[in-house]
């Protein structure tokens, strides 16, 4: 009897406890997300908000720096300079993707694979290396110039915009593939049904279809190119832009209040451009509704070959600049000796190969750490709704909107401070994998939500009433089931931080050198055929990483998404997958 | 049947534990020292097969960037410091460090070779220089011949209008360069004379760049017909093939020193002062002396195609004068001159 009574007293206890257990567990969860967002994203951002407020030597200010930036009119003029060109290579880049996108998705030309591919390779590289490879191609003793002598003045704004239009479009042409597959091929239907010509149906149906694609696609050009700084750094000659401001005032002059003052300037256009992006996504969804019918492109002969010819020369275009890159990469001393040689591989002015080696160390850490948080966080917040859901959710997407610069000058401000435990951090690799991991938080922190909502909640309630606890559940149910975003959120982190420059630029230490920077150093001090090599092994290196997850995606998709045929779609989305 | 729970484990556990035994790796016996320098990269790869055998011990940390940049790092550092030594940076800019107290006065070993000029006259010195540098002229003689230029002979022929948009040189926030030369047209023509000169230099200039080789190497790769630089980057780029000749304006070319330090950080290190004891060593002035025509220790052959006195062709350097103006200087440089 009495062992009877013990068994039934034992379990009902244990339950109990464990859930309590479990509660407090949730808790201590939500708490370190909370603790780790409000650490590497609220907390430095107020510090430059607020030391912008302050001078040289910490007395507060008041507006005093704005005054002084907006009266200074030379640099002031890089305010103009700034959306001169974002507006510009914005309005190039969404025309000519719109194009290339368009052939590719409604049209049955060959090569569309080929075409695809090929448009993808600018994200593989630093921004700097386009403006490199122009300053070859249409530099005073550039290719194109000795062969035609025909100067066309490319350091300066024109440079900076070529070499902008290439970085960004694979990021519009993402987009717009995205939206013109996004259709219902009934309107089209109606449209003929009803006589409408070629042209207003293009008109009434294809441009209104893709409206909020355009927008987004411009957005996402515009903030990018009014953040980069590694191609006005390398063409622009004397023009000078807001991020290259904010690089002079902080790394040539120490001048941090100015380079704050500079970032929170810069900080305005790119969280409009986020806060519209945004209201226009919200209403993109509706668009296509469960019952809409595919559309299927139709024979053209005449339509196909002409875009056909388009889509050739811009990918022959694309295709060209890395073949310069890896070209100058390779001879002795262009144009004077044109000797094959592998000397440039050298590096060892930048120490051999220790960035590169950093680098892939550095955006292996931003993958495996990246992707754990995010998807633990997206966890959080997605399938615990507590008051915590909403602050949590809003913190995540903040970092899109913050410039790379910027955050790498408020991680200046908040660990390069003597005396506080934050400052161990300061000068380690663990710094540039937290500042990669925040600055690329928010695309995989969606992509994670949005699996996430996808799966039923009857896991979770099915879990908790047979007392099992939440984390296995979360192991051997949430993860396997998503883990193509899983792994389409780590290859993201590891392209990302591969190839970025902005953030990174301000946090590099003795013995914490990467790749990018060290593309950036060489071809500051002149070195810039070296500079193409390390490039060329910063892009190689993201091929090979994408093909390898390539791999490893199809044979998971095989084994665990059975049910599902969208899991690969996933990775397109996230801008860095298309490469099939 | 497989669980693919099992696998994900081992696959985070191998992670992890790679992870762990990476960022535990560093943890080593070695002495830590860390130096900042503004010496040229291709310089450093050399010197540092040298003291990495003379001195095994010796985990050394390195910062490279042009003199002004790496000047304003280490000044902004300063209640944070990081440096424990200051190699071959400009003496006009270590001036400076010493005159805000960042420094430690220090005699190097063997300080007694030293040539006078060559250090701080204060017993123990703040700072040894260890060697001279001086602005040069690149000419690309390919360019020039296409475009009709004249090799230019003097910092007066720069202003000529036929240069227009075909010179570059460095900026002097960034490159100890670009205000080595800009310190020594002022001092050589008074400030009134020389920032109307300064003006007229501007005119021609197609862009200033932030380090002090890059205009040379712009001229060496045909970009631009002539780079205001220093000697040593102009017979570098002659010698790997460029149309390179090499102009040393008669006024005089102005020049400064690659001087080191011990900083107020290192000065609690052994291992800082061991680095600057080898760093004014017969060895390491031998390796400066196959790029520099004057090195710290008199006696060194003099590099092929450089002057072999090089108090000739330099205009007089007032360190003093250049240390205490520099912010000042620089100011209204930028007021003219920025974009």
């Amino acid at each position: 009897m009495a062992v009877l009574r013990a068994d039934r007293a034992i379990p009902d206890s244990v339950v109990r406890h464990r859930l309590d257990g479990e509660t407090a567990l949730r808790y201590l969860l939500i708490g370190l997300f909370g603790l780790f967002l409000y650490l590497f994203v609220l907390y430095p951002m107020a510090k430059v908000l607020w030391r912008s407020l302050l001078d040289n030597d910490g007395a507060f200010v008041g507006l005093a720096n704005y005054v002084r930036y907006f009266s200074t009119p030379a640099i002031a003029a890089s305010i103009t300079n700034s959306l001169y060109v974002s507006v510009v290579a914005m309005v190039v880049t969404v025309f000519l993707a719109f194009l290339y996108a368009y052939a590719l998705t409604r049209t049955l030309m060959p090569w569309r694979g080929v075409f695809r591919v090929v448009a993808m390779l600018p994200i593989f590289a630093p921004s700097l290396v386009q403006g490199i490879a122009f300053v070859y191609i249409f530099g005073n003793n550039g290719i194109w110039t000795r062969l035609t002598d025909i100067n066309i003045g490319v350091y300066g704004a024109k440079g900076i915009i070529m070499a902008e239009v290439f970085y960004c479009f694979p990021h519009a042409m993402l987009i717009l593939i995205a939206a013109l597959t996004a259709t219902d091929a009934r309107l089209y239907d109606a449209a003929s049904a009803l006589g409408a010509s070629r042209l207003k149906t293009f008109r009434t149906v294809t441009l209104p279809g893709v409206k909020y694609g355009l927008m987004s696609a411009c957005f996402v050009v515009f903030t990018l190119v009014i953040t980069d700084f590694g191609a006005p750094k390398v063409i622009g000659g004397k023009f000078s832009v807001m991020a290259t401001e904010i690089y002079n005032q902080v790394v040539g002059q120490q001048n941090f209040t100015m380079g704050a003052t500079v970032s929170v300037v810069l900080l305005i256009p790119a969280l409009v451009a986020f806060v519209v992006d945004r209201l226009i996504q919200r209403r993109q969804y509706a668009l296509v509704s469960s019952s809409a019918k595919p559309l299927e492109p139709r024979k053209n002969p005449l339509a196909e070959w002409s875009l056909f010819a388009y889509c050739f020369l811009i990918a022959a275009s694309i295709a060209a600049v890395y073949l310069v890159i890896l070209v100058v990469s390779l001879v002795e001393r262009w144009p004077y000796r044109l000797a094959f040689t592998l000397k440039h591989y050298a590096f060892d002015t930048v120490g051999g190969y220790t960035p590169l080696l950093n680098s892939v160390y550095v955006s292996a850490l931003t993958a495996v750490g990246g992707t754990a948080i995010v998807f633990i966080g997206a966890y959080l917040v997605e399938k615990w709704r507590t008051r915590a859901s909403a602050p949590l959710y809003a913190l995540s997407l903040l970092p899109v909107s913050i410039p790379g610069m910027v955050l790498g000058l408020a991680y200046i401000f908040t660990f390069n401070v003597p005396g506080s435990l934050l400052n161990r951090l300061y000068g380690t690799l663990a710094i540039l994998v937290i500042s990669n991991l925040i600055h690329y938080f928010t695309v995989p922190f969606l992509t994670a939500t949005t699996s996430l909502r996808q799966m039923d909640a009857e896991f979770e309630n099915v879990g908790s009433s047979m007392g099992v606890p939440f984390y296995k559940t979360f192991w051997r149910v949430t993860v396997p089931i998503a883990l193509p975003s899983i792994i389409a959120i780590s290859m993201y982190f590891f392209l990302n931080a591969m190839v970025t420059l902005s953030a990174v630029v301000f946090l590099v230490a003795p013995g914490t050198e990467l790749a990018a920077v060290a593309v950036l150093l060489m071809d500051d001090a002149g070195d810039t055929a070296q500079a193409a090599a390390m490039s060329v092994l910063i892009i190689a290196t993201g091929l090979m990483v994408r093909f390898a997850y390539g791999g490893l995606m199809r044979g998971v998709t095989r084994r665990t998404q059975a049910w599902t045929a969208t899991a690969t779609d996933q990775v397109a989305l996230m801008g860095t997958g298309s490469l099939k | 049947m497989r669980r693919p729970g099992n696998r994900l484990t081992t696959l985070v556990l191998g992670a992890a534990v790679l992870c762990g035994a990476a960022l535990a790796g560093p943890a080593l016996a070695k002495d830590t020292v860390v130096i900042y320098t503004a010496i040229e990269s291709e310089q450093i790869t050399e010197y540092k097969k040298a003291y990495e055998k003379a001195l095994p011990n010796l985990e050394v940390k390195m910062l490279r960037f042009s003199t002004g940049d790496i000047s304003a790092r280490f000044m902004a550092e300063k209640d944070n410091m990081q440096a424990d030594v200051i190699w071959g940076v400009a003496a006009t800019n270590t001036l400076i460090f010493k005159n805000a107290g960042l420094l430690e006065a220090y005699a190097p070993k063997g300080l007694e070779r030293v040539q006078p000029l060559f250090r701080d006259k204060a017993n123990p010195p703040s700072w040894v220089g260890i060697d001279i540098y001086m602005s040069a002229f690149c000419v690309n003689t390919e360019v020039a011949k296409k475009k009709n230029l004249p090799t230019p002979a003097s910092w007066g022929d720069l202003t000529k209008p036929v240069y227009k948009g075909h010179l570059v040189m460095p900026n002097p926030h960034s490159s100890g360069t670009g205000y080595l030369s800009v310190a020594s047209i002022l001092q050589r023509m008074g400030e009134t004379e020389g920032w109307k000169y300064l003006d007229a230099l501007h005119q021609n200039m197609a862009e200033y760049t932030k380090s002090g080789s890059k205009p040379c190497k712009d001229a060496a790769a045909g970009e631009r017909a002539i780079g205001v630089s220093f000697e040593y980057v102009a017979l570098e780029m002659k010698k790997k093939g460029s149309p390179i000749e090499m102009v040393l304006p008669k006024e005089g070319s102005g020049y400064d020193m690659e001087a080191n330090a011990l900083t107020k950080k290192g000065a609690k290190n052994p291992a800082a002062k061991a680095f600057l004891d080898w760093a004014i060593s017969n060895e390491a002035m031998a390796l400066y002396a196959k790029y520099f025509a004057a090195v710290g220790v008199a006696g060194f052959p003099v590099p092929e195609g450089l002057p072999k006195d090089i108090s000739k062709v330099v205009y007089p350097n007032d360190f003093d004068w250049s240390a205490k103006n520099r912010d000042r200087i620089l100011a209204e440089w930028q007021k003219r001159y920025a974009k």
